[in-house]
């Protein structure tokens, strides 16, 4: 188990260098010129052009541009932005954030797709499950700027429950709205597969000895029907985590939120190829940190899976 | 349990009073197609300590039936008439607390298939002590390990803490037994308790079902359809045809003295007891067996199709930290098939009897030894030489509902092999095809349908066709009937044995079964953890069983302890 898990880790590293090489190429060959951003509308002199090349290594050729990137990121100094700012402190600063965010979404989406999903499940084919299965599928199908704009303007603006947009300090209140907009399209899967997987086990040979062997239903269908279907809802929950740090791109721009996806967002714009590359790389190690999480949890959930 | 105690069943003024009363029972499932009823007019009586069998094909509203007794009917069925009475109380439409308190204490239940009904994310030890809790019964590490090792399960303790999945499917069934009886029910439902296992190991299981039954003073709802082995567990027996009670009576009578048709072509066609018929005819002198069951024609046993010479088989086992282990399933296996005759190989699940066939088949490289083919060894064939071999060569596998592709329909299947051997046009492929489902007594109108649309007899048939299109010299049935009902098996047997002796052909047959071996085989090899321990002319080896292994398969038979008077033959 231990051997599995340093071996995981260890798979990390190719999965880093692949991951900021490909990156860095693709930003390297956005069209533009990254000075022009810098300079703006009135154009810098050709001196300071060249300096400004000179700092940011770009006018070294591709694979020396790179190579720079990394020797920095091994020696912990991941640069400046084209405003001067450290990327190590916007990190700091946007990723706690976002990181609230998406843990309240994957809260949301998780107890609610769930609890939704197992009642519905077990009521297969009442009214119930019908209003569920029909909701969710207008939750899926329905644009998500669309229900976010919609939700911030009854929610935040007609019935001021709360702010239509987070403040800087990004406060539990605050963050709730943006959550639930964010973890309603995963609510809406996590409820079917729930949905389907307690139909599945519903109907196992277990579930029918178990109720022969005396037990109540509650028992029955908390520890017999939902352990067992919570095996795919695991897997998914878990490779969603990673998917709701970095999608918050259009939640994070409907509420205004100063996280990962707005500072990402503005970078692609800039062409600031070592602050793009060091976010996404970022994402990219929670995104595999959070597979194993769910490989670990797999295991745990199914004793026929054993990692050697 | 296998003496008859008749005071028992015969209620006496009002004493002993039966224990479960079924009256007229009727149960119906709602389809899409509306009410469909499932089973009508069910009697049955069982008196407190008493064996009854209900005996019946698949679909037959065994399993039903007794389901019904403890509540359990899938969602879309219900009782419709009649009522069920337990221990003198109604119980046909109790309320669903009352059905909980009898559940497991009062009524307990052993599933059919050890495989699927353990929860495999739960311990062992963990569904023991839910059912013993549930139960309001003391339920220790201590209580667990006894109510286990009660059932036959060794290092109970230490077992008690592995998964289901780390124990063989007749431990699983020992466990299950465990959790049926752990709360002393007062009536036990066994349904088909041992359908799943090896005849050993289903002997072993029973045998220790009989005694803790007999010692607990349980009596017992067995579900099965064979009925030698309900005659041979049970007092009483109950014959189930569609939906309804066809027969009941005491086991032996039912056995000797079958009324009804149905009943009687059960009694016919029942494996373990057709071995039991030979054995009586040639007790009188009826030394020709042939009569009895179809045979192979005279005067072929010229050469050896197949020979077998020293074959083994070594497979690498993934250990811990890349450390591998050789496991030897095949250990210098020898025998060989003669022209247009049957050859059986007989052993339990792992004794790589079906490994021996893969190879056979081509389908599975030889570590060592040879496979003789004609005078030409398989095992060094190139591609080419191998297609043609295949051709030669054909399987039936079995699962009929798993080796036919859901997705091609029935002249599909059966074409397709002469469409990959590039044999004939389209034409002449689809004249042959109708040959073959003639030849295997299936309609022409059975080509354009699906398999999910036949019974399992039925694939089974096309699954044959399949493997005749080609004209093969050898056909290897890899336990090719063992998923059948009775009547449906003495079908396929008999299709088998007719094909034989009119095509010619050579049948290497893989099976579990010794009573299926009795009524197809001219030679058999017995096989035991990768070897050949025994091998002779089938009548040899059953009338004169010279190892303990086979003497114990032997006697594992259902219904091998029955004196049955041959007149029944």
């Amino acid at each position: 188990m231990a051997g599995y898990v340093l071996r995981r880790f260890l798979q990390l590293i190719p999965v880093f260098l692949g991951a900021t090489l490909l990156l860095y190429f693709l930003v390297f060959s956005l069209p533009g010129d990254a000075t022009a951003a810098i300079c703006g509308e009135k154009g810098c002199t050709p001196a300071v052009e060249a300096s400004l090349r000179a700092q940011y290594n770009l006018d070294q050729p591709f694979w020396m541009q790179y190579l720079l990137y990394l020797k920095g990121v091994l020696t912990f100094d991941l640069g400046t932005n084209f405003a001067g700012r450290e990327i190590a402190t916007i990190i700091a600063e946007v990723f706690p954030t976002t990181a609230k965010l998406a843990v309240m979404a994957l809260v949301f989406e998780a107890v609610f797709g769930i609890v939704f999903g197992l009642f519905a499940g077990l009521r297969k084919g009442k009214i119930f499950d019908s209003t569920v299965l029909v909701v969710s599928l207008v939750v899926i199908s329905v644009p998500i700027f669309v229900l976010g704009f919609l939700m911030q303007f009854v929610f935040g603006v007609k019935l001021a429950w709360t702010n239509p947009t987070v403040s800087g300090d990004a406060s539990f209140t605050e963050l709730l709205l943006p959550a639930i907009v964010l973890g309603l399209v995963s609510f809406a899967y996590v409820l079917r597969l729930t949905r389907t997987s307690v139909i599945e086990n519903a109907n196992a040979d277990y579930v029918r000895t178990a109720t022969a062997k005396g037990l109540s239903r509650p028992r029955v269908v908390t520890v017999h029907i939902l352990r067992n279907s919570m095996i795919p809802v695991a897997t998914f929950l878990g490779a969603d985590l990673g998917a709701l740090m970095g999608g918050a791109i259009v939640t994070e721009g409907i509420f205004n939120v100063n996280g990962v996806g707005n500072t990402l967002y503005r970078a692609v714009l800039n062409g600031e190829a070592p602050v793009v590359v060091s976010i996404v790389t970022v994402l990219i190690l929670i995104f595999c940190l959070a597979n194993l999480l769910v490989d670990l949890l797999y295991a745990w959930l199914d004793p026929r899976i054993r990692y050697a | 349990m296998s003496t008859h105690s008749m005071d028992q069943s015969q209620p006496l003024n009002g004493l002993p009073k039966p224990l479960l009363e079924l009256r007229d029972l009727a149960i119906t499932f709602k389809t899409n197609n509306g009410d469909v009823p499932a089973v009508r007019n069910a009697h049955l009586t069982i008196m407190p300590g008493e064996t009854v069998a209900i005996v019946g094909e698949s679909g037959s509203g065994k399993s039903t039936t007794a389901l019904a007794a403890i509540g359990l009917l899938p969602a879309n069925g219900a009782v419709s008439g009649g009522s069920i009475i337990f221990d003198g109380e109604d119980i046909t439409h109790a309320s669903e607390k009352r059905i909980v308190e009898l559940r497991g204490s009062s009524i307990g239940m052993v599933p059919q298939d050890p495989m699927s009904n353990l929860n495999p994310v739960w311990k062992i030890g963990f569904q023991v002590k839910e059912t013993l809790k549930a139960n309001g019964l003391p339920h220790t590490a201590k209580d667990i390990a006894q109510v286990l090792s009660e059932a036959g399960l060794p290092d109970a303790a230490e077992r008690a803490n592995q998964y289901p999945h780390e124990f063989s499917g007749g431990m699983r069934q020992r466990a299950l037994i465990a959790i049926g009886l752990s709360c002393r029910p007062r009536l036990l439902i066994a349904d088909e308790p041992t359908s799943a296992l090896d005849v050993t190991v289903q002997r072993q299981i029973l045998d220790h079902l009989d005694r803790m039954t007999d010692e607990l003073g349980t009596a017992v709802l067995l579900i099965t359809h064979d009925l030698g082995l309900a005659a041979e567990r049970a007092h009483k027996v109950v014959v189930m045809y569609k939906g309804q009670v066809v027969e009941s009576g005491p086991a032996l009578e039912i056995l000797t003295n079958p009324q009804h048709p149905y009943t009687r072509k059960l009694v016919e066609s029942a494996p373990s007891l057709a071995s039991r018929r030979i054995e009586a005819a040639k007790s009188l002198g009826l030394e020709d067996s042939d009569e009895l069951l179809a045979a192979h024609p005279d005067g072929v046993r010229t050469e050896n199709v197949i020979e077998v010479k020293h074959l083994s088989k070594v497979f690498k086992l993934r250990g811990a930290l890349g450390k591998s282990t050789d496991f030897k399933a095949v250990d210098d296996v020898s025998f060989s098939i003669p022209r247009g005759t049957t050859t059986a190989v007989v052993g339990e699940s792992g004794s790589g009897k079906s490994t021996v066939a893969r190879m056979v088949l081509g389908l599975e490289k030889a570590t060592e030894g040879q496979i003789l083919f004609d005078g030409v060894d398989i095992t060094t064939l190139d591609r080419r030489k191998m297609f043609n071999f295949r051709r030669r060569v054909q399987p039936i596998f079995q699962d009929p509902y798993g080796s036919l592709d859901p997705m091609y329909n029935i002249f599909r299947t059966i074409e397709e092999p002469l469409r990959v051997h590039g044999i004939g046009n389209s034409k002449s492929r689809e004249k042959k095809v109708r040959e073959l489902l003639d030849q295997v007594s299936l309609p022409a109108s059975m080509m354009r349908r699906y398999p999910n649309e036949l019974s399992g007899g039925q694939r089974q048939r096309v699954a044959i066709a399949r493997a005749l299109a080609l004209d093969p010299e050898v056909v290897i049935c890899d336990e090719a009937v063992s998923a059948l009902d009775v009547l449906v098996q003495a079908q396929i047997l008999n299709l088998l044995a007719d094909l034989q002796s009119e095509l010619g052909l050579s049948y290497l047959f893989i099976t579990h079964d010794l009573a299926v071996v009795r009524q197809i085989a001219d030679e058999v090899c017995v096989m035991q953890k990768g070897r050949i321990v025994e091998t002779g002319s089938t009548d040899d080896v059953f009338d004169n069983p010279q190892q303990e292994y086979t003497k114990a398969l032997l006697a594992a038979i259902p219904g091998a302890g029955l004196v049955l008077p041959p007149e029944v033959a």
